[in-house]
């Protein structure tokens, strides 16, 4: 079918476009700009900014040691994003083929955790898993250990906070694809002759592909760029590019350096959505 | 007479409280075009999606080619299926959706290569190869549905309503080409329509389905001059339906006593006394300025609706029922307002005995 031909519109496509992208410009394009030139000057010798270019603070992240917290990050990211997607998918399939108000009571229950302020969740992970808390004694007095095992400021707890954080992220969109799968195609596939597992792989993974890349989007590049649950369930022990950010910008103040990382974080992410866009058309991203 | 290739006996289908399919009993033979014709919700689709597998039958047998089915999951049986909106696969070509059975079927790339392009020849889709479902009209969505289905070889072809998303000059040209195919490859095809029309069109016979029961199986012209209740008179064709009682029997000739008068039709199994009702069809309904020998039936033309090729006059009777009949070309002495008597050869109306449910004290 062709689509019908839009009507002339009076405004000019800038004037149409103008308030929004005025906004865009003003709280975006702007502070991002500003970040990336920051990038490339000194630092200041009692912090702040020195406006003389330099690759000084892109050198200073390809140190070893800056390095590693990178790749460290990176991979940390990559294992959330994993389970999520791996938790995330079968959880919003059976969501998806549930009747409309018990599929929302779901959702509903899946948000609730998002609406509590994220301190307080990332508080009572601290207080369950403390040495001496609920899970340890639990552990203990079920005799599966004998002694406390410590798990507050270990990677495997942020790894915890962050899978547990995000994983809501992973499963709306991936719930909204499936949700929009219809089961007809299902039994077209069963019809031709495909095994449910057939099917899966050929009909059903193929369809909802944009829902599991905005998954992926909206789990990776915040897990990468976090620093709150890093910082708590970490105790700031255990670095992530997050937790450098935030101190270059606050108590070590390099600035450059902070901002050069951002850069770094930036361009994961404009890469993410390039590769995106190559795979499905703009329009069928699912975003929230 | 041949063999049947789907058998269903005594199936029932219950969606909670609801019987949706009651004790249905259909042999459906081998190389026909049978079409399950009725209303929505009637439980025709429903039927079909048993036959497919989709559904499981609450109860009762269901056999494709001498065997049990009804354990067998959809992708177990040999039967393929036409959806009513295509379901082609939109992330796939047309060449790899038609291609998608053989491809399970792990048959060598060359065979299933030179498959689809015999299939798209078929259907006259060759040359769309490359393209998306997307970028199809609705006509060819189904001709790339239908050769997807095809080119499994099956013994039954499943249809749902598979024209039913086409304008009306398409879906009739679609009727023919369908019809002509299914002659052409010899294959079973179970049909699903609830549109009449279609159904006499393309069908070798039809199965008038009505809440859940058939009512009817015969050819097209059988149904349509014999139909054995006044469900199926009705939802047929056109046609004129008179309640009334049976006065006298005399060799298969009935008087019937009408609210509007006296008439006289043909038939075997009636009593004296029976309330019954008789279906004539607009065709086959006369007029005339005098009474006929056995009709009595008097009616005032209200006005004239010409259709192209048939001109249909509507007429009041005294009860305030509406009589229709309609010719080639029309009387030009016959005027709006005009007082008729009605009458009609005798064995070209049907007597139809009445439901007990339908006979009113």
């Amino acid at each position: 079918m062709s689509t019908p031909r839009r009507k002339r519109n009076p405004l000019p496509a800038i004037a149409q476009a103008g308030p929004v992208s005025l906004w865009m410009i003003l709280f975006v394009t702007l502070p991002m700009l500003f970040i990336i030139y920051i990038s490339f000057m000194t630092r200041g010798t009692f912090g702040g900014v020195e406006y003389t270019p330099t690759l000084e603070a892109y050198k200073t992240m390809m140190d070893a040691t800056y390095f590693a917290v990178i790749l460290k990050s990176l991979q940390v990211a990559v294992v959330t994003t994993l389970v999520c997607l791996l938790l995330g998918y079968p959880f919003a399939y059976f969501i998806a083929r549930k009747p409309p108000e018990t599929a929302s009571r779901l959702i509903m229950l899946l948000m609730i955790p998002l609406w509590t302020n994220s301190l307080m969740r990332l508080n009572a992970w601290m207080l369950l898993f403390q040495t001496n808390g609920p899970v340890n004694k639990f552990l203990l007095s079920a005799g599966l250990i004998h002694s406390p095992i410590t798990f507050i400021y270990t990677d495997g707890l942020v790894l915890l906070g962050l899978i547990t954080n995000f994983l809501p992220f992973a499963v709306l969109p991936m719930y909204s694809s499936i949700e929009k799968l219809q089961t007809a195609m299902l039994e077209a596939s069963a019809d031709l002759g495909a095994k449910p597992s057939v099917t899966f792989r050929k009909v059903t993974l193929p369809l909802t592909f944009p829902g599991i890349f905005s998954a992926i989007i909206l789990t990776f590049i915040p897990a990468l760029g976090t620093y709150t649950i890093t910082d708590m369930l970490g105790g700031g022990k255990v670095l992530y590019i997050g937790n450098i950010i935030k101190n270059q910008f606050g108590t070590i103040r390099n600035w450059p350096l902070g901002a050069a990382l951002s850069v770094l974080l930036l361009v994961i992410t404009a890469l993410l959505i390039f590769l995106y866009s190559r795979f499905a058309r703009i329009e069928d991203m699912e975003v929230l | 007479m041949a063999d049947s290739i789907v058998s269903l006996r005594h199936v029932d289908k219950w969606y909670g409280d609801n019987h949706v399919v009651k004790d249905l009993n259909l042999e459906i033979m081998e190389g026909e075009f049978l079409t399950l014709l009725g209303p929505s919700g009637c439980g025709k689709t429903t039927t079909l999606r048993m036959i497919a597998g989709f559904e499981d039958a609450s109860g009762g047998i269901i056999e494709v080619q001498g065997e049990r089915v009804e354990e067998k999951e959809p992708y177990q049986r040999d039967v393929n299926t036409v959806f009513q909106n295509y379901s082609l696969f939109p992330h796939m070509t047309v060449f790899d959706n038609v291609a998608y059975g053989p491809t399970i079927r792990k048959v060598p790339k060359a065979k299933i290569k030179e498959d689809v392009t015999r299939m798209l020849a078929l259907v006259q889709m060759s040359g769309y190869e490359r393209r998306k479902p997307d970028a199809l009209s609705g006509g060819q969505k189904q001709r790339v549905a239908i050769a997807r289905a095809l080119i499994n070889n099956p013994r039954v072809l499943l249809l749902d309503e598979p024209l039913g998303a086409l304008d009306l000059k398409l879906r009739k040209q679609m009727q023919i080409e369908l019809k002509r195919l299914q002659r052409k490859l010899g294959i079973t095809f179970v049909y699903v329509t609830h549109d009449q029309e279609e159904a006499m069109t393309m069908s070798d016979r039809i199965a008038v389905m009505k809440d859940g029961v058939i009512l009817q199986v015969d050819a097209p012209l059988d149904i349509y001059d014999r139909p054995n209740c006044r469900f199926v008179a009705d939802f047929i064709g056109e046609s004129n339906i008179l309640d009334g009682t049976v006065i006298s029997v005399d060799d298969g000739l009935l008087t019937v006593e009408t609210p509007d008068g006296i008439l006289t039709s043909r038939g075997e199994g009636f009593q004296a006394g029976e309330k019954i009702c008789v279906s004539i069809r607009p065709e086959y309904l006369s007029v005339s300025r005098q009474p006929a020998e056995g009709f009595t039936l008097r009616a005032v033309i209200r006005d004239f609706i010409n259709m192209g090729t048939v001109i249909k006059t509507n007429l009041d009777l005294p009860s305030g029922q509406e009589i229709r009949f309609s010719r080639f070309e029309l009387d030009p002495d016959l005027r709006e307002g005009d007082e008729l008597y009605l009458c009609w050869d005798p064995a070209k109306s049907v007597p139809i005995h009445l439901d007990p449910e339908e006979v009113s004290p």
